[in-house]
């Protein structure tokens, strides 16, 4: 049988000399802003993050275009949303908070039916400062895993207090066999395979807004 | 063609090779640029380089590990020998549930077991749907890298091939159309394949589960989307523990392009509802390269093709010229292990300069490898008879002080009264250089008039 | 210190004067300085394409001419690198040992052992330096811009003590010159063309002068520099720090 010759080969070639494995991992990051770093990275490769809640210390930095242009005024998620994507024709929203999205997900049963979604919003479970990325798995999903990659434009709502400084944090606390899929994901799908020009938007959402929030 | 013969040709257009040249290096320097953000850099190349070293000294166990954990989790595991035996698996899965058409996100696996044509003799509508692979198979030619799969080709190119079969406008190059149009073209096969089949960037032993990364979410389209999900791996893709994707993560693609990190790295650990995932092992000359205390380190690699990105000699001939499907200075040493007749080349297609050893975010030792492949080719009698005769022939006026004098003085009165003799065609160096003037004296004649 | 010369095959045929410089230079420093009469060749153009099986007579013979040294000094990253990984003995496996520890290129002599503070010397010319790759990457002459740590230089360290010359600073700091040794012959278009592209960026920078430590690497672009008739002419460092 092809697995007993493969591993009898590799019992037989494989080098005999002990090597230890590298465990508990962890490095000091230097950031002295968590979110700043977050938000820095997370914009650089594409990503849009804006934080409107405590509006009052809220960096001038972190929302100018929002804060000196728009009218309305937008103040909140709810009315960056409303203002941002009020011509999307399917929408899906699993975050409560916000009162948004003509589509109800669970009524849906195939995932196929989903390829009309304009907009979907979600919740992040955290952040990783280092790469601008965000967990999420499928339980955020609202039973669908392609939710997120076939949606026209995605939305993540996240606790700016859960943003982790590097990978190893990330993972010291998360265990990936509580879920059967799970991703960090790190701003809008992106290719730069045509003479390496950066194209955003490429078989994934096109867009990424983050909406930073107290809790 | 050897890769000498492909690189004469790849020279010829010499404004294209500075192109590809600048292209690659400007992707090299984009690595530096993110390797010098992280402080502890150096340190995490030698903790990915020890995981995969105590992965090699563990590899059966881990297998077995990583098997059962994936078993428990409903995944399906099969183990391919050869190439042949991995194209029939992925077969005979498309078989039993009469599928016809397959969505593929990057494996330079199946690249290697030249999975695509086989499935296409046999019916299959196979579809590669990272961009960039996607356009080498409009082509119909082999990708040139394995990260940037259309590095060689020009948006003209592009825009060429697009218009031809995806019925973009004539002459169109904007790379934000064409990529918009491959968008609308790929999109209509994801929502249509049966089957999707991805590559596997790191299977972990602990868990049972994997990871596939990618920048344009072709991977993710592809799996969540069909019905059956083949992920396909070499042997050595395996890695421990879950913790040690921080330390790979954090190295791959800055040393693939730069980024932090490619925009989804999907971790799959449980088929969905109602669908079936199967995992593919592959040995294909894995075992034996095990086998071989010199090369084993060769298994190390994570694919990011930093190597490749660096080399100088690979900036100016090209991935074809490689002519394998994992191409540049990683290329040249796994290469060999499968058909040493066919790659004997290879190891010479280097100046053995170390950059790449140096930007290997796993530490394989790849220009010293290079060097034992060399001894190795010839120790098997892979070399031209005139290059060996040649060589003996040096090395008997090399090591022979008496003939070594004699011949040195031969040679320098040669070019200084007969110039012609060694300044013409048939000398490789006069080609495009001129010869060293040739001194009356050597140093040797200066010191006995002027020491001894 | 009884320092044994090593000047490599083609230094000793082609470019004496580096043999000279590098001799003129070690005296200049201190050193009893002796040239073994029937030294050839440290055996790496076999052994680099494959035949390092010949080598027996290229090391019986450099351990015939330099065994009793303190010190072996070559102009020569690359050849210094050979003789440290691959010099060997079936007949005398200590003295191959000895050897390989005591073989120092000139650079590396004169910064780690010799720990030279003056260099009496004067070049006020505009100059380049070609980081050659045995050198550099294998012996640690400098760092890489390949890793991440703390910058240094050894022969910068010393033309940095040479009156008047001023150091350009260039595009790519330590690409390869694409000699290779058999490879500037058997790949011949790569390697033109890699020494063409060294070549123009130290022409980008106005350079008087092309200076490394390997005459190797400098014969090649030498080569190309007198194809495009330029008036760029190369130097070895040895040159350069014996320069009045």
């Amino acid at each position: 049988m092809s697995r007993e010759l493969i591993l009898n080969k590799i019992r037989q070639n494989r080098p005999k000399e002990r090597v230890e494995m590298p465990q508990n991992i962890s490095f000091e990051a230097n950031f002295s802003d968590k979110i700043e770093k977050f938000t820095e990275v997370l914009r650089g490769i594409g990503g849009t993050v804006l934080a409107f809640e405590n509006i009052d210390d809220i960096s001038e930095d972190l929302n100018p275009q929002i804060l000196k242009s728009s009218n309305p005024r937008i103040l909140n998620n709810q009315a960056y949303v409303n203002n941002e994507f009020s011509d999307a024709k399917t929408t899906i929203n699993l975050v409560p908070e916000i009162a948004f999205g003509n589509t109800d997900i669970s009524k849906i049963n195939d995932p196929h039916d989903l390829a009309p979604v304009d907009v979907a919003i979600l919740r992040g479970q955290f952040g990783v400062a280092e790469n601008g990325s965000i967990w999420l798995d499928e339980s955020d999903f609202g039973g669908h895993r392609v939710l997120p990659f076939i949606t026209q434009h995605l939305i993540i709502v996240l606790d700016k207090k859960k943003i982790f400084n590097n990978m190893h944090e990330a993972y010291a606390q998360l265990d990936i066999t509580k879920t059967g899929f799970g991703l960090f994901l790190a701003g809008p799908s992106k290719t730069a395979d045509i003479e390496q020009s950066l194209v955003i938007g490429a078989h994934g959402a096109r867009s990424l807004v983050v909406l930073l929030t107290d809790s | 063609m050897n890769h000498a013969q492909a690189s004469d040709i790849f020279n010829i257009d010499e404004p294209r090779v500075n192109w590809h040249d600048e292209s690659l290096w400007f992707i090299r320097q984009k690595r530096d640029k993110a390797a010098w953000t992280l402080p502890e850099w150096e340190t995490l190349r030698g903790l990915a380089s020890q995981i995969k070293d105590h992965t090699l000294a563990n590899m059966d166990t881990l297998l077995e590990q990583f098997e059962a954990k994936a078993q428990a989790n409903g995944i399906t595991i099969h183990w391919a020998v050869d190439a042949q035996e991995h194209n029939d698996i992925v077969l005979n899965i498309m078989k039993k549930h009469g599928f016809k058409k397959i969505v593929k996100s990057k494996s330079m696996l199946t690249e290697e077991c030249h999975l695509n044509p086989y499935l296409e003799k046999n019916g299959i509508e196979v579809i590669d749907t990272d961009l960039g692979e996607r356009i080498v198979q409009l082509r119909n030619e082999p990708p040139s890298h394995i990260v940037m799969p259309a590095i060689h080709l020009k948006k003209q190119d592009i825009g060429d091939t697009f218009h031809e079969h995806l019925g973009t406008q004539k002459g169109a190059t904007d790379p934000q159309y064409l990529t918009e149009a491959a968008r609308q073209h790929l999109r209509v096969k994801f929502i249509a394949a049966d089957i999707a089949l991805t590559g596997v960037n790191f299977a972990i032993a602990e868990t049972g589960g994997f990871v596939v990364c990618t920048n344009e979410g072709n991977a993710d389209m592809g799996a969540h989307l069909a019905k059956v999900h083949v992920a396909c791996m070499g042997f050595e893709k395996i890695i421990p523990r879950a913790e040690h994707l921080g330390v790979f993560l954090r190295l791959l693609a800055r040393s693939a392009t730069g980024q932090p990190i490619t925009t989804y790295s999907s971790h799959f650990q449980k088929p969905r509802e109602g669908q079936e995932m199967h995992i593919v092992i592959v040995d294909n000359g894995r075992s034996t390269q095990l086998g071989r205390p010199d090369f084993r380190n060769s298994l190390k690699c994570i694919r990011c093709g930093a190597c490749m990105n660096t080399c100088p000699v690979y900036r100016r001939s090209g991935g074809h010229s490689y002519h394998s499907a994992v191409a540049g200075p990683i290329g040249i040493i796994l290469a060999p292990n499968l058909n040493m007749k066919k790659n004997a080349d290879l190891p010479f297609a280097s100046t053995l300069c170390g950059s790449c050893t140096n930007v290997c975010p796993v530490k394989i030792d790849i220009h010293d490898q290079i060097w034992k492949w060399r001894q190795e080719v010839v120790k098997e009698g892979y070399v031209d008879f005139s290059k060996k005769q040649g060589i003996k022939l040096m090395n008997t006026v090399l090591s022979n002080p008496k003939i070594y004098r004699l011949a040195g003085k031969i040679g320098r009165s040669t070019m200084r009264f007969a110039p012609f003799l060694v300044n013409n065609g048939l000398n490789p160096w006069y080609k495009q250089r001129d010869m060293p003037e040739a001194p009356k004296e050597s140093f040797r004649d200066w010191y006995l008039k002027n020491r001894k | 210190m009884k320092v044994g010369l090593f000047i490599p095959c083609y230094v000793d045929q082609f470019y004496p004067k580096v043999g000279i410089a590098t001799l003129e230079l070690l005296e200049k420093l201190g050193c009893e300085v002796h040239f073994p009469l029937n030294q050839t060749c440290c055996g790496q153009p076999m052994a680099n394409s494959g035949f390092a099986s010949l080598s027996k007579g290229c090391d019986a013979n450099f351990i015939d001419n330099f065994a009793g040294f303190d010190y072996i000094v070559a102009p020569s990253g690359s050849c210094v690198l050979h003789i440290k990984e691959h010099l060997h003995s079936e007949k005398d496996p200590e003295k191959a040992d000895i050897l390989r520890g005591r073989v120092f290129e000139l650079v590396e002599f004169l910064t780690d052992i010799l720990k030279v503070e003056n260099i009496e010397s004067s070049f006020p010319h505009r100059v380049g330096l070609h980081n050659s790759c045995h050198g550099q990457r294998m012996l640690g002459l400098s760092s890489m811009s390949e890793r991440v740590g703390e910058p240094f230089s050894k022969p910068i360290s010393l033309l940095k003590k040479v009156e008047g010359l001023d150091l350009v600073t260039l595009e790519r700091s330590d690409e390869c010159c694409g000699f290779g040794g058999t490879f500037c012959v058997t790949e011949e278009a790569v390697s033109v063309k890699m020494g063409k592209d060294r070549v123009a960026d130290h022409l980008a920078h106005q350079v008087e002068y092309i200076t490394g430590g390997d005459m190797s690497c400098l014969m090649h672009m030498e080569g190309i520099l007198k194809r495009q008739k330029r008036a760029v002419k190369v130097i070895h460092i040895a040159e350069i720090l014996n320069s009045k």
